[in-house]
């Protein structure tokens, strides 16, 4: 069986800024993977390649045995089958949560205004925002709103979902309600690959972390390893930093 | 939730009452608002006492202000408005949708679109940087002279596409504005979901685009509908022509007058709706910014 994702030698510069220099990666079904790294160490231009939102420069990405940097393929396709999270939402906000959550699967996957409707209602209510579905997104928390958003991504049924510091945009108190969706998705068996700067969070969840440091991967390993006893001298030094500003 | 609503409440009252108040009187307080009351009736006796003692304002009463002249032209310059009416009502469609292709193509990208960006660019330079009234006159007495079967002669139909022509690249220019004010992150958000780039224009960014526009599109409005009467100098009979006509017969001027009262009629209440507009959306981005 092929693993759900496999990146080899992805490099991705933006103008003479070499962003990711050398990305090797395999994630497997089921598989959640923290990626863990200061600001600016290219963990959401990762993902942001991963979902073709970015062009890269040389490697491939293969998801579920297809590869989909390969000349010609169909990016809108591709991207149906992979969800992204962004840490400011980017909900619709001319949209209602339902019109939010449906939008996709009505003019991407072609599927009828009554199906969408319900099956847009079920997942709402699964994340508890069901007396939210005639509300707009600038009348919601910011936690709802990233639920929303979580739900929007679902919606289109992906094999993979990409979250991209999606509570770093949070007030502390709203963080929790969307790590907890985040848990149940992962309980549920949705392969993920989260950028993230809750290392308590990604200490409980993932499966594998990833350290990654001007834009290489520079340590992977189980998130006990990793956060006990790095190998590398500079995920220690990342890692006191976050203890020392006390987020682990 | 109920909170909320109540600060919402508040915010639709408050801003009305305190609008005329702000207007007459920055300063605040019923003491600031009978001075500007007093100050504004001052100047305005100042105004008129200055224009009634001027040497010739006998004069200027006789041709400009005369009643008798005004109900005498009025009836005749109200149909020829109506003239107007259609003319803007009918450019205005046009021009709302042939801008809104001239914005689109020039917010296409790539490369490969540089040929249809560049067409859009010298287009909206071009047809801002020439007088309106040459437009209309180049067009106007240009196109019926080709003689062209199928080709309409009619000055006001010329006068229509002039209109369109000039409008549409100003027009272009403010849907163009709203477009960029899109933030980028709404077209990743759309194309992450797997919409084509045509869905996310069509139900991600012109939506919010065009809603944001609506006031300097009206303002564009209001700079049309004065506009029609540059048709008039095709020899269209519109409300300035007759009201033209008018003063070359009785060598008096009120005609133009009422011509003008009539234009004011339908444009300010325009402008008025145009600031409630700009207002209600204040208020409603400020209200969820609290919300947010």
């Amino acid at each position: 069986m092929s693993a759900a994702l496999e990146i080899a030698g992805l490099r991705k510069s933006f103008g003479r800024t070499l962003v990711l220099k050398d990305i090797d990666l395999i994630v497997g079904e089921h598989e959640v993977v923290c990626l863990i790294g200061a600001s600016g160490s290219g963990k959401s231009t990762l993902l942001r390649c991963l979902n073709l939102l970015e062009p890269i420069d040389a490697g491939r990405i293969v998801v579920a045995g297809e590869e989909i940097t390969r000349r010609g393929v169909d990016a809108n396709k591709v991207r149906r089958r992979i969800g992204i999270v962004f840490q400011s939402f980017n909900l619709f906000p001319h949209m209602s949560v339902l019109a939010n959550v449906t939008l996709a699967p009505r003019l991407a996957l072609g599927r009828g205004k009554r199906e969408a409707e319900s099956q847009a209602r079920e997942l709402l209510g699964r994340f508890g925002l069901s007396d939210k579905i005639e509300a707009y997104p600038d009348h919601l928390s910011g936690g709802q709103q990233q639920r929303v958003a979580i739900v929007r991504a679902l919606a289109m049924q992906p094999q993979l979902m990409l979250l991209d510091e999606v509570t770093s945009a949070l007030d502390p108190e709203l963080v929790a309600e969307v790590l907890e969706v985040i848990g149940e998705l992962a309980a549920g068996g949705m392969t993920m690959v989260i950028a993230t700067h809750e290392m308590g969070f990604a200490r409980d969840i993932a499966t594998r972390v990833c350290f990654l440091d001007d834009g290489v991967i520079l340590e992977e390993g189980p998130p006990e390893r990793i956060f006990t006893t790095p190998h590398e001298e500079r995920t220690r030094q990342f890692l006191e930093r976050i203890v020392n500003a006390h987020r682990l | 939730m109920a909170s909320e609503g109540d600060r919402r409440a508040g915010l639709e009252v408050e801003p009305r009452r305190s609008r005329v108040i702000a207007a007459l009187n920055p300063g605040g307080g019923s003491r600031g608002v009978a001075i500007a009351l007093v100050s504004t009736a001052v100047f305005l006796l100042a105004v008129v006492f200055a224009i009634t003692h001027a040497p010739g304002w006998h004069e200027v009463k006789r041709t400009f202000f005369d009643w008798a002249y005004f109900k005498a032209s009025l009836p005749e310059i109200s149909r020829a408005f109506l003239l107007n009416v259609k003319i803007f009502s009918i450019a205005e469609c046009f021009i709302l949708a042939f801008a809104l292709f001239l914005a689109v193509l020039r917010s296409l990208p790539g490369p490969v679109f540089f040929p249809l960006r560049a067409l859009a660019i010298v287009y909206a330079d071009f047809f801002r940087g020439v007088p309106t009234i040459l437009v209309i006159a180049i067009l106007g007495f240009g196109a019926p002279g080709l003689q062209m079967s199928g080709v309409p002669t009619s000055t006001t139909f010329w006068g229509i596409v002039a209109l369109v022509l000039v409008y549409s690249a100003y027009v272009s220019e403010v849907y163009r504005a709203g477009i960029e004010s899109v933030h980028p992150s709404q077209e990743a958000a759309a194309r992450s979901l797997g919409l084509t780039r045509g869905q996310t224009l069509r139900k991600v960014i012109l939506p919010q685009a065009v809603r944001r526009v609506i006031p300097p599109l009206l303002n564009d409005f209001i700079g049309l509908q004065k506009d029609t009467a540059l048709v008039g100098t095709l020899g269209a009979v519109e409300a300035f022509q007759q009201s033209s006509i008018d003063t070359n017969a009785t060598f008096n001027y009120t005609a133009y007058l009422a011509a003008a009262l009539l234009f004011v009629a339908i444009t300010i209440p325009l402008a008025r709706f145009t600031d409630w507009l700009i207002a209600r959306d204040r208020r409603r981005r400020q209200a969820a910014g609290v919300a947010g």
